[in-house]
């Protein structure tokens, strides 16, 4: 087990630049995420530590170890692949024991390995089957333990679950929570989907362009986003963007847009430049409005059940604005509803940079 | 087939059927020609032999006999396997090795070199012959299995590595990344994971190579010679048309000792050829 460091870590394809400069602590035994949307740089950076790629630039380090030069076999890691990337010919005892047999473990010690391992992850009746008997779930498994087997220092995760269907990703995601309680094993861990990100990671790296936006514990990136970009990637459904003007009358900041004006709290009113962007979760627009300040006006046009919240679209200043609502609230389309900000929760972006400013 | 469904391809059926019946034809008249004996096919043709199909007495196999045992072509059957076997397995073995080196191996001039080799295709065999044969009588070769081993080889080559480098580079680029992260050396990736994985790949390029090689003439002549020690079955039975032209008895049964392997290779390997023709990628 052991930390992994990324010093000014650079990549570039040619002209290209996939990873900009980034330096991040993973920290030992945790469970750590890397999650942007396609064409981010994590895929990139998860290879740059595996060393599946040259680093153009910067100083990866696994322990106290500088691990540029070093070739993967000797990184004392192990990857579990989206596509599982078993080898096909071999039954899963050998695709469990393939690494170890090439490192010399002794028979037994192999045999026990990967014996623990499959009744770890349930798969101990599948020894013997190739991995075109097995579905998509228990490939998954004997990709995982092949890892396991290995007693790595580090974990890492390429989007393992993107192939599966949405039940068994939601299991899959709590058997690799508690594997991770269980081995507690530095891991790291790409995807594109900010609900796995959220449920997994002890920290989270929300990656853009290259570039890390932040990296902070889940509830953070969701309660105290760094910038726009972060705001909107994180929290699903994504949180609505209205243009406003800001001014400061007795003391507080005044936010006037297209059919609403927000009164911020005097603890959160500070100078602002005079365009901004307000940033509102869909989940913090409930309620009735008790006057027509700090509320949203919204003419409805689509409304989505979902059981547990009733989801409201409608267009503020042809921005389409969603609100999470009680499922029991009673909504006609075309009708006009007010729906209640809440101040605590409401962010303010900066429309040029992108910053958090609220 | 719903009876409507088969009503409008009825008339594809009977192309097919038609144009099946033209190849076959003249093949079952030469078959039944080569079981019966001089007189026989003197004096009639072999289409007459229909309606006492089953009286007995005209069929014999003393054609087959003479044509493998007096005019010596149970020895050319040995020959040929001699030449197409050794050739075929070393062909497939080098191809095999220089696929997976152009696939996924890095080097400066990689793509110019592939380029190259499959590029050499384009040659015509014809003129080959006469730069190289000075050179194999310098070396002893001309007239040696192992010299026309080595002509094969050297022929088969292009389209075989071009073949199998289709395959191999079709396979996941995750397997080979997986297999770096296990441990293995490029040459323990080749042997233990590609080559197990090529293997429906690998039989096919086999069987094509194997085929053409049986199949050939022109490469045997030149390079062998035709010494009965050393020609293969194609030789042979060329001969014997030169000899023996109006011995049919004796040359339709020639011909079809000579078609006896690759149908039986063909017709018991066909999956692995018609996978060779359509040749995918395996998905881990």
């Amino acid at each position: 087990m052991a930390e992994v460091t990324l010093t000014e870590v650079t990549k570039r394809f040619g002209d290209f630049t996939a990873v900009d400069n980034i330096s991040m602590q993973i920290e030992d035994g945790k469970f750590t995420v890397l999650v942007g949307p396609s064409g981010c740089g994590k895929t990139t950076t998860l290879r740059m530590i595996a060393g599946l790629e040259d680093i153009t630039d910067g100083e990866i380090r696994i322990g106290e170890r500088v691990v540029n030069r070093v070739p993967p076999k000797d990184r004392d890691i192990a990857m579990v692949f989206q596509n599982y990337a078993l080898y096909p010919h071999m039954d899963v005892f050998n695709n469990m024991a393939f690494g170890l047999k090439l490192r010399k473990y002794p028979k037994a010690e192999i045999k026990k390995r990967v014996h623990e391992a499959a009744e770890l992850l349930g798969i101990q009746t599948k020894l013997k089957s190739k991995p075109r008997e097995l579905s998509g779930g228990q490939r998954q498994r004997v990709a995982v333990g092949r890892a396991i087997v290995r007693n790595p220092k580090v974990f890492l995760f390429d989007e393992p679950l993107s192939n599966l269907d949405a039940k068994l990703r939601v299991q899959m995601r709590t058997e690799l929570e508690q594997l991770h309680r269980k081995l507690k094993t530095t891991t790291v861990y790409v995807t594109h989907d900010q609900v796995e990100a959220m449920t997994l990671g002890d920290r989270i790296a929300v990656m853009k362009d290259g570039v890390i936006h932040q990296y902070a514990a889940p509830q953070e990136t969701y309660d105290h986003p760094s910038n726009q970009f972060v705001a909107g990637f994180i929290g699903s459904p994504a949180m609505n963007f209205l243009s406003a003007r800001a001014a400061t009358e007795d003391g507080r900041t005044v936010l006037t847009g297209e059919g609403f004006r927000i009164l911020l709290p005097a603890k959160r009113s500070r100078d602002l430049p005079d365009r901004v962007i307000v940033g509102v979760r869909p989940e913090d627009l409930d309620g009735p409005a008790a006057d027509a300040d700090n509320a949203l006006t919204l003419t409805v046009s689509v409304k989505e059940q979902l059981g547990n919240a009733l989801l409201v679209y409608g267009y503020i200043d042809d921005t389409q604005v969603v609100a999470s609502l009680d499922p029991h609230r009673h909504v006609e389309i075309d009708s006009e509803i007010h729906l209640k900000v809440n101040l605590d929760t409401l962010h303010v972006f900066d429309p040029e940079s992108e910053e958090t400013l609220v | 087939m719903a009876p409507r469904r088969m009503v409008s391809r009825a008339p594809l059926h009977l192309v097919i059927l038609l144009f099946a019946a033209i190849w076959i034809i003249p093949t079952l008249g030469l078959l039944i020609t080569s079981f019966r004996d001089p007189t026989g096919i003197a004096g009639s043709g072999w289409w007459t032999v229909f309606p006492k199909l089953f009286s007995g007495g005209q069929f014999s196999l003393q054609n087959y006999v003479g044509v493998i045992l007096r005019e010596g072509l149970g020895r050319s059957f040995l020959n040929s396997l001699a030449i197409s076997v050794p050739a075929t397995l070393i062909s497939t073995f080098i191809a095999s090795f220089a696929a997976f080196g152009f696939a996924w191996m890095r080097f400066t001039g990689r793509r110019w070199l592939f380029m190259l080799v499959v590029g050499l295709m384009v040659i015509p065999l014809q003129m080959t012959f006469i730069p190289i044969l000075p050179i194999y009588r310098k070396l002893a070769l001309a007239g040696t299995f192992p010299g026309i081993w080595l002509a094969h080889t050297a022929y088969g080559l292009p389209l075989t590595t071009y073949l199998v480098h289709n395959f191999m580079s079709g396979l996941p680029k995750d397997l080979f990344d997986s297999a770096s992260i296990d441990g293995a050396s490029a040459f323990t990736t080749f042997s233990r994971i590609v080559i197990p994985i090529s293997v429906p790949a690998l039989a096919s390029v086999f069987i094509f190579q194997f085929l053409w090689i049986w199949n050939d003439l022109l490469v045997a002549l030149i390079y062998l010679g035709a010494g009965p020690s050393v020609a293969p079955m194609t030789v042979t039975v060329a001969n014997l048309v030169t000899n023996r032209g109006q011995d049919w008895e004796l040359l339709t049964a020639a011909a079809f000792v000579s078609m006896a392997l690759p149908l039986f290779v063909f017709f018991s390997l066909q999956r692995y050829f018609v996978r060779g023709i359509l040749a995918g990628s395996v998905k881990g």
